[in-house]
Protein backbone atom coordinates (compact mmCIF):
# COMPACT_ATOMS: atom_id res chain seq x y z
CA UNK A 1 0.00 0.00 0.00
CA UNK A 2 1.38 3.66 -1.22
CA UNK A 3 2.03 6.17 1.91
CA UNK A 4 -0.87 8.39 2.66
CA UNK A 5 -0.16 11.87 2.75
CA UNK A 6 0.59 11.84 6.76
CA UNK A 7 2.79 8.94 5.94
CA UNK A 8 5.39 11.23 3.37
CA UNK A 9 5.09 14.01 6.31
CA UNK A 10 6.66 11.41 8.99
CA UNK A 11 9.19 9.85 6.91
CA UNK A 12 10.53 13.43 5.97
CA UNK A 13 10.25 14.30 9.88
CA UNK A 14 12.72 11.31 10.04
CA UNK A 15 15.07 13.71 8.39
CA UNK A 16 15.22 16.44 11.05
CA UNK A 17 18.04 15.90 13.97
CA UNK A 18 18.14 16.98 17.80
CA UNK A 19 19.37 21.03 17.41
CA UNK A 20 18.61 21.09 13.40
CA UNK A 21 17.13 24.80 12.25
CA UNK A 22 14.57 23.49 9.78
CA UNK A 23 12.35 25.72 7.24
CA UNK A 24 8.97 23.95 5.90
CA UNK A 25 7.50 24.80 3.16
CA UNK A 26 4.01 24.61 1.99
CA UNK A 27 1.56 21.30 1.84
CA UNK A 28 2.98 18.11 2.98
CA UNK A 29 6.25 20.03 4.25
CA UNK A 30 3.79 21.80 6.92
CA UNK A 31 2.35 18.86 8.19
CA UNK A 32 6.23 17.70 8.87
CA UNK A 33 6.20 19.86 12.19
CA UNK A 34 3.05 17.50 13.23
CA UNK A 35 5.76 14.61 12.95
CA UNK A 36 9.20 15.89 14.82
CA UNK A 37 9.52 13.78 18.03
CA UNK A 38 9.51 15.15 21.36
CA UNK A 39 12.95 13.95 21.88
CA UNK A 40 14.44 16.21 19.39
CA UNK A 41 14.91 19.76 19.41
CA UNK A 42 14.26 21.32 16.36
CA UNK A 43 13.41 24.83 15.80
CA UNK A 44 11.27 26.08 13.05
CA UNK A 45 12.46 28.83 10.68
CA UNK A 46 9.90 31.08 8.85
CA UNK A 47 11.23 33.59 6.17
CA UNK A 48 9.42 36.56 6.56
CA UNK A 49 11.28 36.73 9.55
CA UNK A 50 10.76 34.57 12.40
CA UNK A 51 12.86 31.63 14.06
CA UNK A 52 11.43 29.69 16.92
CA UNK A 53 7.56 29.32 14.90
CA UNK A 54 5.27 27.94 17.04
CA UNK A 55 1.78 26.17 16.88
CA UNK A 56 -1.31 28.32 15.37
CA UNK A 57 -2.69 30.48 17.95
CA UNK A 58 -5.04 29.66 20.49
CA UNK A 59 -9.00 31.02 19.34
CA UNK A 60 -8.86 34.96 20.53
CA UNK A 61 -5.28 35.23 20.91
CA UNK A 62 -4.47 35.58 16.85
CA UNK A 63 -2.05 38.84 16.28
CA UNK A 64 -1.95 40.15 12.70
CA UNK A 65 1.65 41.56 13.65
CA UNK A 66 2.43 37.49 13.80
CA UNK A 67 2.11 35.37 11.10
CA UNK A 68 3.79 32.61 8.80
CA UNK A 69 5.48 33.01 5.24
CA UNK A 70 2.00 31.91 4.27
CA UNK A 71 -0.05 34.64 5.40
CA UNK A 72 -1.71 32.17 8.40
CA UNK A 73 -1.63 33.91 11.75
CA UNK A 74 0.99 31.77 13.84
CA UNK A 75 2.16 31.69 17.85
CA UNK A 76 5.46 32.44 19.09
CA UNK A 77 7.59 30.68 21.79
CA UNK A 78 10.03 30.95 24.31
CA UNK A 79 13.21 30.75 21.92
CA UNK A 80 11.78 32.74 19.34
CA UNK A 81 12.93 35.30 17.80
CA UNK A 82 12.51 38.24 15.13
CA UNK A 83 14.59 40.02 11.92
CA UNK A 84 14.12 41.88 8.96
CA UNK A 85 13.66 39.48 5.35
CA UNK A 86 17.48 40.55 5.16
CA UNK A 87 18.43 38.66 7.65
CA UNK A 88 16.17 35.90 7.22
CA UNK A 89 17.70 35.54 4.10
CA UNK A 90 21.51 35.79 4.91
CA UNK A 91 20.40 32.80 7.39
CA UNK A 92 19.26 31.13 4.41
CA UNK A 93 21.73 31.88 1.57
CA UNK A 94 24.44 31.86 4.46
CA UNK A 95 24.01 27.84 4.73
CA UNK A 96 22.70 28.37 8.57
CA UNK A 97 19.72 26.12 7.97
CA UNK A 98 20.33 23.18 8.45
CA UNK A 99 17.35 21.77 6.19
CA UNK A 100 14.47 22.87 4.03
CA UNK A 101 11.74 20.54 3.28
CA UNK A 102 9.59 21.84 -0.48
CA UNK A 103 6.97 20.28 -2.69
CA UNK A 104 7.93 20.12 -5.89
CA UNK A 105 6.06 19.47 -9.66
CA UNK A 106 8.90 17.88 -10.86
CA UNK A 107 12.68 16.95 -9.91
CA UNK A 108 15.23 15.50 -12.04
CA UNK A 109 17.33 12.42 -11.67
CA UNK A 110 20.23 15.13 -11.33
CA UNK A 111 18.52 17.15 -8.71
CA UNK A 112 17.05 19.74 -10.52
CA UNK A 113 13.64 20.97 -8.91
CA UNK A 114 10.63 23.20 -11.36
CA UNK A 115 8.72 23.83 -8.50
CA UNK A 116 7.50 27.41 -9.00
CA UNK A 117 6.04 28.18 -12.69
CA UNK A 118 3.72 26.46 -15.77
CA UNK A 119 4.24 28.84 -18.59
CA UNK A 120 0.61 29.49 -19.84
CA UNK A 121 -0.70 29.69 -16.62
CA UNK A 122 -0.31 32.52 -14.37
CA UNK A 123 2.48 32.85 -12.44
CA UNK A 124 2.47 33.48 -8.56
CA UNK A 125 6.29 33.98 -8.23
CA UNK A 126 8.63 32.15 -6.61
CA UNK A 127 8.85 33.61 -3.08
CA UNK A 128 11.63 32.49 -1.21
CA UNK A 129 11.64 29.14 -2.87
CA UNK A 130 15.12 29.90 -5.33
CA UNK A 131 16.57 31.28 -2.34
CA UNK A 132 15.75 28.03 0.31
CA UNK A 133 17.19 25.43 -2.48
CA UNK A 134 20.25 27.66 -2.99
CA UNK A 135 21.57 28.32 0.41
CA UNK A 136 20.08 25.65 3.06
CA UNK A 137 22.34 22.43 3.90
CA UNK A 138 19.86 19.93 2.98
CA UNK A 139 16.85 19.84 0.15
CA UNK A 140 13.93 17.43 0.95
CA UNK A 141 11.18 17.09 -1.81
CA UNK A 142 8.10 15.50 -0.11
CA UNK A 143 5.96 14.77 -2.97
CA UNK A 144 3.29 12.38 -5.16
CA UNK A 145 4.56 10.26 -7.01
CA UNK A 146 2.62 11.31 -10.03
CA UNK A 147 1.22 14.05 -11.38
CA UNK A 148 -3.03 13.70 -11.00
CA UNK A 149 -2.60 12.89 -14.97
CA UNK A 150 -0.75 9.78 -14.22
CA UNK A 151 2.61 11.37 -15.87
CA UNK A 152 5.94 10.78 -13.92
CA UNK A 153 7.00 13.84 -11.56
CA UNK A 154 10.76 11.99 -11.42
CA UNK A 155 12.26 12.98 -14.73
CA UNK A 156 15.76 12.60 -16.59
CA UNK A 157 15.55 16.19 -17.09
CA UNK A 158 12.67 18.77 -15.96
CA UNK A 159 10.22 20.14 -18.46
CA UNK A 160 8.85 23.53 -16.63
CA UNK A 161 11.61 26.36 -15.57
CA UNK A 162 13.71 25.41 -12.92
CA UNK A 163 13.57 26.83 -9.19
CA UNK A 164 17.35 25.36 -8.62
CA UNK A 165 19.91 23.12 -10.55
CA UNK A 166 21.17 20.03 -8.73
CA UNK A 167 19.82 20.94 -5.23
CA UNK A 168 17.91 18.12 -4.33
CA UNK A 169 19.11 15.62 -1.86
CA UNK A 170 16.14 13.40 -0.92
CA UNK A 171 12.45 13.08 -2.52
CA UNK A 172 9.75 11.37 -0.41
CA UNK A 173 6.81 10.09 -2.67
CA UNK A 174 3.72 7.81 -1.60
CA UNK A 175 6.01 5.03 -3.16
CA UNK A 176 9.06 5.38 -1.23
CA UNK A 177 12.45 7.73 -0.55
CA UNK A 178 15.37 8.52 -3.32
CA UNK A 179 18.77 10.40 -2.68
CA UNK A 180 19.67 12.27 -5.30
CA UNK A 181 23.99 12.52 -5.41
CA UNK A 182 26.81 12.56 -7.90
CA UNK A 183 25.83 9.47 -8.39
CA UNK A 184 22.83 9.77 -9.73
CA UNK A 185 19.35 8.99 -7.91
CA UNK A 186 19.25 5.69 -5.59
CA UNK A 187 16.01 4.22 -4.56
CA UNK A 188 16.42 3.78 -0.15
CA UNK A 189 12.86 2.95 0.22
CA UNK A 190 9.61 1.40 -0.55
CA UNK A 191 6.52 1.91 0.88
CA UNK A 192 4.42 -1.20 2.06
CA UNK A 193 3.53 -3.84 -0.75
CA UNK A 194 4.99 -1.38 -3.56
CA UNK A 195 8.09 -3.17 -5.86
CA UNK A 196 11.01 -1.55 -7.79
CA UNK A 197 8.65 -2.80 -10.91
CA UNK A 198 5.78 -0.32 -9.82
CA UNK A 199 8.35 2.75 -8.95
CA UNK A 200 10.07 2.05 -12.57
CA UNK A 201 6.85 2.17 -14.80
CA UNK A 202 5.76 5.05 -13.03
CA UNK A 203 9.07 7.15 -13.40
CA UNK A 204 10.65 8.33 -16.24
CA UNK A 205 13.47 8.92 -14.40
CA UNK A 206 16.59 6.71 -13.97
CA UNK A 207 17.47 5.44 -10.29
CA UNK A 208 19.68 2.15 -9.09
CA UNK A 209 18.30 0.25 -5.94
CA UNK A 210 19.70 0.48 -3.10
CA UNK A 211 21.57 -2.92 -1.55
CA UNK A 212 20.14 -2.47 1.28
CA UNK A 213 16.52 -1.68 -0.39
CA UNK A 214 14.72 -0.69 2.91
CA UNK A 215 10.83 -1.72 3.31
CA UNK A 216 8.69 0.48 6.06
CA UNK B 1 14.41 69.72 11.27
CA UNK B 2 10.46 69.07 11.16
CA UNK B 3 10.04 65.42 10.75
CA UNK B 4 6.60 65.25 12.59
CA UNK B 5 3.65 64.87 10.64
CA UNK B 6 -0.24 65.32 11.25
CA UNK B 7 -1.33 62.89 8.71
CA UNK B 8 -0.38 60.22 5.68
CA UNK B 9 -1.73 63.11 2.98
CA UNK B 10 0.82 65.87 4.69
CA UNK B 11 3.75 63.47 5.16
CA UNK B 12 3.37 62.59 1.37
CA UNK B 13 3.05 66.23 0.02
CA UNK B 14 5.34 67.36 -2.30
CA UNK B 15 6.93 63.89 -2.67
CA UNK B 16 4.64 62.36 -5.49
CA UNK B 17 4.89 62.65 -9.23
CA UNK B 18 3.42 60.30 -11.86
CA UNK B 19 6.25 57.80 -13.16
CA UNK B 20 7.77 57.78 -9.92
CA UNK B 21 9.25 53.86 -8.31
CA UNK B 22 8.01 53.77 -4.68
CA UNK B 23 8.79 50.74 -2.54
CA UNK B 24 6.29 49.52 0.18
CA UNK B 25 7.13 47.71 3.54
CA UNK B 26 4.85 44.56 4.36
CA UNK B 27 4.96 40.86 3.85
CA UNK B 28 1.30 40.10 2.85
CA UNK B 29 -0.64 42.45 4.52
CA UNK B 30 1.56 42.08 7.65
CA UNK B 31 3.36 45.36 8.43
CA UNK B 32 1.86 47.45 5.44
CA UNK B 33 1.94 51.41 5.54
CA UNK B 34 -1.81 51.37 5.33
CA UNK B 35 -2.07 55.25 5.55
CA UNK B 36 0.47 55.66 3.25
CA UNK B 37 -1.25 53.83 0.79
CA UNK B 38 -4.54 55.17 1.01
CA UNK B 39 -3.06 58.27 0.44
CA UNK B 40 -1.37 57.85 -2.58
CA UNK B 41 -4.47 56.33 -3.81
CA UNK B 42 -6.40 59.44 -2.98
CA UNK B 43 -3.57 61.73 -4.79
CA UNK B 44 -4.59 59.56 -7.71
CA UNK B 45 -0.49 59.53 -9.42
CA UNK B 46 -0.43 57.32 -12.07
CA UNK B 47 2.35 55.46 -13.75
CA UNK B 48 3.84 53.74 -10.97
CA UNK B 49 6.87 51.19 -10.27
CA UNK B 50 5.84 49.39 -7.02
CA UNK B 51 8.72 47.58 -5.05
CA UNK B 52 7.03 45.47 -2.77
CA UNK B 53 6.97 41.31 -1.48
CA UNK B 54 3.15 41.18 -2.38
CA UNK B 55 0.51 43.17 -4.05
CA UNK B 56 -1.84 43.12 -1.55
CA UNK B 57 -5.43 41.40 -1.32
CA UNK B 58 -7.98 42.73 -4.52
CA UNK B 59 -9.46 45.27 -1.68
CA UNK B 60 -6.68 46.30 0.82
CA UNK B 61 -3.10 47.28 0.55
CA UNK B 62 -1.46 47.23 -2.60
CA UNK B 63 -4.76 46.56 -4.30
CA UNK B 64 -6.18 49.36 -3.54
CA UNK B 65 -3.47 51.29 -6.32
CA UNK B 66 -4.77 48.04 -8.56
CA UNK B 67 -8.26 49.07 -8.58
CA UNK B 68 -7.36 52.73 -9.46
CA UNK B 69 -4.64 51.54 -12.11
CA UNK B 70 -2.01 53.94 -10.81
CA UNK B 71 0.12 50.79 -11.27
CA UNK B 72 2.22 50.38 -14.15
CA UNK B 73 5.06 47.84 -12.91
CA UNK B 74 5.41 45.49 -9.70
CA UNK B 75 8.64 44.14 -8.73
CA UNK B 76 7.71 41.72 -6.41
CA UNK B 77 8.69 38.04 -5.15
CA UNK B 78 4.88 36.55 -4.95
CA UNK B 79 1.48 38.04 -6.63
CA UNK B 80 -0.47 34.75 -5.37
CA UNK B 81 -3.03 36.70 -3.40
CA UNK B 82 -4.70 39.06 -5.82
CA UNK B 83 -6.57 38.34 -8.32
CA UNK B 84 -7.31 42.23 -9.86
CA UNK B 85 -3.12 41.69 -10.42
CA UNK B 86 -3.87 38.77 -12.63
CA UNK B 87 -6.86 40.26 -14.35
CA UNK B 88 -4.63 43.04 -15.06
CA UNK B 89 -1.23 41.38 -16.36
CA UNK B 90 -2.86 38.82 -18.14
CA UNK B 91 -4.84 41.43 -20.46
CA UNK B 92 -1.08 43.22 -20.28
CA UNK B 93 -2.07 46.56 -18.46
CA UNK B 94 0.48 45.51 -15.79
CA UNK B 95 3.99 44.93 -15.53
CA UNK B 96 5.83 42.36 -13.56
CA UNK B 97 9.76 41.72 -12.26
CA UNK B 98 9.69 39.02 -10.59
CA UNK B 99 12.58 38.48 -7.94
CA UNK B 100 13.54 35.49 -5.31
CA UNK B 101 12.27 36.96 -2.42
CA UNK B 102 16.09 36.78 -0.64
CA UNK B 103 17.49 38.43 -3.62
CA UNK B 104 14.67 41.21 -3.41
CA UNK B 105 15.49 42.14 -0.37
CA UNK B 106 19.11 41.90 -0.58
CA UNK B 107 18.66 44.61 -3.11
CA UNK B 108 16.84 46.67 -1.38
CA UNK B 109 19.40 46.30 1.46
CA UNK B 110 22.40 47.17 -1.04
CA UNK B 111 20.49 50.23 -2.24
CA UNK B 112 20.10 51.30 1.55
CA UNK B 113 23.85 50.57 2.47
CA UNK B 114 25.99 51.92 -1.05
CA UNK B 115 27.06 48.37 -2.89
CA UNK B 116 25.69 49.06 -6.49
CA UNK B 117 25.36 45.41 -6.87
CA UNK B 118 26.39 41.86 -5.09
CA UNK B 119 26.98 38.44 -6.81
CA UNK B 120 24.65 35.24 -5.05
CA UNK B 121 24.16 31.59 -5.77
CA UNK B 122 20.39 32.30 -5.76
CA UNK B 123 18.78 31.76 -9.45
CA UNK B 124 21.58 30.71 -11.18
CA UNK B 125 20.22 27.63 -14.23
CA UNK B 126 17.04 29.63 -14.07
CA UNK B 127 15.37 32.06 -15.74
CA UNK B 128 16.17 34.95 -13.20
CA UNK B 129 20.01 34.28 -13.99
CA UNK B 130 19.16 35.29 -18.37
CA UNK B 131 21.06 38.13 -19.28
CA UNK B 132 22.42 38.98 -15.83
CA UNK B 133 26.51 38.65 -15.64
CA UNK B 134 28.00 35.04 -14.07
CA UNK B 135 30.79 34.47 -12.08
CA UNK B 136 32.54 32.01 -10.38
CA UNK B 137 33.52 32.06 -6.59
CA UNK B 138 35.44 29.20 -4.85
CA UNK B 139 34.07 26.78 -7.72
CA UNK B 140 30.19 27.85 -6.90
CA UNK B 141 28.40 29.88 -9.86
CA UNK B 142 27.06 33.03 -9.15
CA UNK B 143 25.11 35.40 -10.56
CA UNK B 144 25.25 39.38 -9.97
CA UNK B 145 22.32 40.84 -9.16
CA UNK B 146 21.94 45.15 -9.21
CA UNK B 147 20.90 47.37 -5.90
CA UNK B 148 16.85 48.42 -5.88
CA UNK B 149 16.54 52.16 -4.85
CA UNK B 150 13.49 53.89 -5.28
CA UNK B 151 11.88 58.10 -5.63
CA UNK B 152 10.26 57.01 -2.13
CA UNK B 153 9.78 54.37 0.52
CA UNK B 154 6.78 53.98 2.72
CA UNK B 155 7.56 52.15 5.81
CA UNK B 156 5.20 51.03 8.85
CA UNK B 157 6.32 50.46 11.88
CA UNK B 158 4.96 49.83 15.93
CA UNK B 159 6.58 52.67 17.41
CA UNK B 160 8.44 55.84 16.46
CA UNK B 161 9.95 58.99 18.31
CA UNK B 162 9.92 62.24 16.88
CA UNK B 163 13.76 61.88 15.71
CA UNK B 164 12.57 59.06 13.54
CA UNK B 165 14.14 56.04 15.45
CA UNK B 166 11.60 53.23 14.44
CA UNK B 167 10.65 50.01 16.56
CA UNK B 168 8.78 47.41 14.55
CA UNK B 169 6.62 44.29 16.45
CA UNK B 170 7.47 40.43 15.86
CA UNK B 171 6.77 39.67 11.99
CA UNK B 172 5.44 42.77 10.82
CA UNK B 173 9.38 44.12 10.43
CA UNK B 174 10.24 41.81 7.56
CA UNK B 175 10.95 44.42 4.60
CA UNK B 176 10.66 47.64 6.52
CA UNK B 177 14.37 47.95 7.10
CA UNK B 178 15.86 47.71 4.48
CA UNK B 179 13.24 49.86 2.65
CA UNK B 180 13.41 52.57 5.15
CA UNK B 181 17.06 52.87 4.00
CA UNK B 182 17.00 52.95 0.30
CA UNK B 183 13.95 55.11 -0.04
CA UNK B 184 15.60 58.77 -1.79
CA UNK B 185 13.21 60.01 1.07
CA UNK B 186 11.79 57.71 3.42
CA UNK B 187 8.15 58.44 5.37
CA UNK B 188 7.14 56.36 8.42
CA UNK B 189 3.50 55.56 9.74
CA UNK B 190 3.95 54.71 13.43
CA UNK B 191 0.69 53.15 16.05
CA UNK B 192 2.58 54.69 19.00
CA UNK B 193 4.50 58.27 18.39
CA UNK B 194 6.79 58.91 21.23
CA UNK B 195 9.01 61.93 22.56
CA UNK B 196 12.98 61.39 21.96
CA UNK B 197 14.22 59.78 24.61
CA UNK B 198 11.64 57.12 24.91
CA UNK B 199 12.41 54.01 23.70
CA UNK B 200 15.50 51.98 24.78
CA UNK B 201 18.06 53.02 22.35
CA UNK B 202 20.06 49.99 22.34
CA UNK B 203 16.42 48.43 20.72
CA UNK B 204 15.98 50.56 17.91
CA UNK B 205 15.88 48.63 14.86
CA UNK B 206 15.84 51.83 12.13
CA UNK B 207 17.87 54.71 13.22
CA UNK B 208 16.55 57.84 12.89
CA UNK B 209 18.88 58.97 9.86
CA UNK B 210 16.75 56.83 7.25
CA UNK B 211 13.43 58.48 8.51
CA UNK B 212 13.26 61.99 6.70
CA UNK B 213 8.94 62.21 7.59
CA UNK B 214 6.99 60.18 10.52
CA UNK B 215 3.43 60.53 11.06
CA UNK B 216 1.17 58.34 13.69
CA UNK B 217 -1.69 56.65 11.94
CA UNK B 218 -4.73 54.83 13.04
CA UNK B 219 -4.17 51.35 11.43
CA UNK B 220 -6.83 48.86 10.87
CA UNK B 221 -4.36 45.82 10.89
CA UNK B 222 -6.23 43.12 8.66
CA UNK B 223 -5.20 39.33 9.08
CA UNK B 224 -5.17 37.65 5.68
CA UNK B 225 -5.69 33.87 7.07
CA UNK B 226 -6.72 33.55 10.23
CA UNK B 227 -5.48 30.06 11.37
CA UNK B 228 -6.43 28.96 15.44
CA UNK B 229 -6.21 25.63 17.70
CA UNK B 230 -8.33 25.54 20.41
CA UNK B 231 -7.46 25.72 24.03
CA UNK B 232 -6.48 22.54 25.21
CA UNK B 233 -8.16 20.56 28.39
Amino acid sequence: MPWTREDVAKRAADELQDGFYVNLGIGIPTMVANFIGEDKDVTLQSENGMLGMGPFPIEGEEDADLINASKQTISELKRTSYFSSADSFAMIRGGHIDVSILGAMEVSEKGDLANWMIPGKMVKGMGGAMDLVAGVKKVVITMDHNAKSGAPKLLKKCSLPLTGVGVVDMVVTDLGVFRIDEQGMTLLELAPDVTVDEVKERTEASFRVADDLERR
Amino acid sequence: MKKVYESAAEALDGLLFDGMTIMAGGFGLCGIPENLIAAIRDAGIRDLTIISNNAGVDDFGLGLLLQTRQIRKMISSYVGENKLFEAQFLSGQLELEFNPQGTLAERIRAAGAGIPAFYTRTGVGTVIAKGKELKEFDGETCVMETALKADLAIVRAWKGDKKGNLVYRKTARNFNPMMAAAGKVTVAEVENLVEAGELDADCIHTPGVFVQRIFEGKLEKRIEHTTTRKKEG
